[in-house]
């Protein structure tokens, strides 16, 4: 049983000149599961989380959160709905320890304007030790002397730290080494299982097969399908995401 | 997962354990493990230093004496004032070359405008020359972030228009004196022994203070701390070194009003760049200005800032400058003035590549560039030549130590 969509798309298109990125998509995504997006590469998934996250807007369709229709003009917009994206690049400053990442843009304060080092500190603790991230050995280490997967567990902890509803990562494990992205399924599972709404986009199937609950698969700008994981075969995604008939969009009745 | 989850729990008992308390043992070993792995931050700078002082003794006694450092003090002063902006503009990852000129421009103004026709008082002109600087600042950032230009360009354009303008503002005559006692006193004064010794207790004072609380915090925050006795001990180094500096200083001329002041400068920039929100994003743009962006913070104003920082910092520079000379001349912020400013921030340690810096390497940084110009200045039959290479070879030494390390860093970030 599955809950009400948190987040959902209905008909969104967009064009960039002559090419038509994204053709009547319909997505959604449900508090507690993790939603994959796949698709080749130019299918739309990347054109999709920018459209969600505010970096641009959809020509036409809507955007529902929590059953209301919502306007995401800028990433701030999304952020203050709790939409929070984790890119593939990180935008993690290296030079900057593990609490100030966190923190970043968000600094607490006391008087004299003075950073609350301290209550940051702490916070950036709970935080990570409530979603198990604790290889570090150290919050005060600079970013640049983690590995990747704790790289990546930050920017993830980082995006969820400000009570966020909906996650979308964005190619979280492309980087990393086998026991790194271990590290970081078991992250994106944990975020599921606290309710969060999780989109991941992933070309690792295999990865995807281990940590998603649905599979939804784009190709060439529409929407093929959305898969329940536990029916479907890594042949039928494959199959689906090279040769997917375009014309419906099934799968979006319930 | 089942099988997984009594290993977590003891990583996770790794992570809490790090904020458990350190031991006085733990934090000395901690200490002599980074002397061993050469990591000595600014005490390197200050041994280097020392080895040229002493190399400097041999060839001149005169060095190593009270009345020759507390001058060298005082001649550093209008340099390290200038650097202490050039850190700002370098942890951003920017350069501004037109300091040295806007300096000038300062000085000029400052001098123009207490002279007839005008004789405005010192204490509306020195801020109407800070303004000016730093409206020049706030020009050079408006240009680069609107037309989204290399610093390096835009300030080179400044450099030169700056340098027109410090020509043309002199006139004639060559030179502009400044007689106002109030402006010359900054680099004359040196303070008597009872007001030197007040002011090193007011320096011990404020130093266990700030340290104590700061300790107290982190402990009612539950946070890792460095032991108590080692909080003690640095207060007990620190006053030592104070209630050094003030005998040695009082056997001389007294302790010099112009170090005073850099001292303050150090204070509260280092306060900006460490302790406010301001100071945390400036590293941000440089360690990573797409992760700023995306963390909302206002990145093309905080260059802006900063900009307008460098240059009022410059402002205060050039009017140190020209209080020591007395007189503001058409050579003003040209000469070495410019790339010794932006040797000492790099020679401390500030590096160039954005986002790695501390607002001291400009204090140690001048120490280091006016030592050896100082220095070989006492030894007979040293050209200005030599002086510059030698200049020359001590910046080039800091910035391979800079790329060194870097590497360094990034090699332990891969493994």
């Amino acid at each position: 049983m599955r809950a009400q969509p948190i987040l959902k798309t209905v008909g969104v298109t967009k064009r960039f000149g002559a090419i038509q990125a994204l053709t009547e998509v319909n997505f959604e995504v449900c508090p507690g599961e993790v939603m994959s997006l796949v698709g080749d590469n130019g299918a739309g998934k990347s054109t999709l989380i920018k459209g969600i996250a505010g970096i641009y807007s959809f020509e036409e369709g809507e955007i529902y959160f929590e059953d209301k229709k919502v306007n995401i003009y800028s990433p701030r917009d999304a952020s203050s709905l709790g939409i929070e994206v984790v890119y593939q690049d990180l935008a993690l400053a290296d030079n900057l320890d593990v609490v100030a990442n966190m923190f970043l843009g968000r600094e607490r304060t006391s008087g004299l304007a003075r950073l609350d080092e301290a209550i940051m500190e702490k916070a950036c603790v709970e935080t990570l030790s409530s979603l198990s991230v604790t290889t570090l050995r150290s919050v005060r280490l600079p970013v640049a002397s983690l590995s990747g997967g704790q790289r990546q567990s930050i920017a993830v902890a980082k995006a969820v730290m400000w009570n966020s509803k909906v996650v979308i990562l964005d190619e979280p494990t492309a980087a990393l080494g086998v026991a790194q992205t271990r590290q970081v399924l078991d992250l994106v599972r944990r975020l599921a299982e606290k309710g969060l709404a999780v989109v991941i986009i992933s070309h690792n199937l295999h990865d995807i097969f281990e940590v998603a609950d649905r599979i939804a698969v784009l190709r060439l700008g529409h929407m093929v399908n959305i898969f329940e994981t536990k029916d479907v075969t890594q042949q039928e995604v494959v199959h689906a995401i090279t040769a997917g008939k375009l014309k419906t969009v099934p799968g979006m009745a319930d | 997962m089942a099988t997984q989850a009594p290993k977590q729990e003891t990583v996770q008992n790794a992570l809490l354990a790090s904020q458990a308390q350190i031991t006085t043992s733990d934090y000395i070993q901690g200490v002599l493990k980074q002397i061993r792995t050469g990591n000595l931050g600014v005490f390197a700078i200050l041994l280097g230093w020392l080895v040229i002082a002493l190399v400097f003794q041999t060839q001149a006694p005169n060095f190593l004496t009270p009345f020759n450092l507390t001058n060298l003090i005082v001649q550093m002063a209008g340099v390290a004032t200038i650097a202490y902006g050039i850190v700002f503009i370098l942890l951003l990852g920017e350069i501004d070359l037109s300091v040295s000129y806007v300096s000038a421009v300062a000085g000029v103004l400052l001098a123009l405008g207490m002279l007839p026709p005008f004789n405005i008082p010192w204490y509306f002109m020195v801020p109407l020359a800070l303004l000016a600087a730093a409206l020049i600042g706030w020009l050079h950032g408006f240009i680069i972030t609107t037309f989204q230009l290399p610093s390096f360009v835009v300030t080179l354009a400044g450099f030169l228009a700056w340098s027109g303008v410090v020509l043309i503002l002199i006139g004639g005559a060559g030179t502009v004196v400044i007689q106002e006692s109030a402006i010359t006193a900054i680099t004359r004064t040196f303070l008597a022994d009872e007001v030197g010794w007040l002011v090193g207790i007011i320096a011990i004072v404020l130093y266990a203070v700030s340290s104590i609380t700061g300790y107290n915090s982190r402990v009612k925050g539950g946070l890792a701390t460095k032991p108590f006795p080692i909080v003690i001990a640095q207060i007990v180094l620190f006053a030592l070194a104070i209630i050094g500096f003030v005998l040695f200083c009082n056997s001389g001329r007294g302790m010099p009003l112009a170090g005073i002041y850099l001292v303050i400068f150090l204070i509260v920039l280092t306060y900006i760049a460490e302790n406010t929100k301001f100071g945390r994003y400036v590293y941000a743009v440089g360690g990573n200005k797409e992760a700023a962006r995306r963390a909302g913070i206002p990145v093309e104003r905080i260059r802006i800032y900063v900009f307008m920082l460098a240059s009022f910092m410059a402002g205060i520079g050039g009017i140190f400058l020209g209080a020591r000379l007395g007189s503001v001349a058409t050579n003003a912020g040209g000469g070495d003035l410019l790339l010794n400013a932006i040797a000492a921030a790099v020679i401390g340690g500030t590096s160039l590549f954005g986002g790695r810096g501390k607002v001291y390497s400009a204090l140690v940084g001048a120490l280091i560039v006016m030592t050896i110009d100082n220095g070989l200045g006492l030894i007979p039959n040293v050209s200005a030549g030599a002086r510059s290479i030698v200049t020359g070879l001590v910046l080039l030494a800091a910035v391979i130590i800079d790329a060194l390390s870097r590497r360094k860093e990034r090699l332990a970030g891969a493994k």
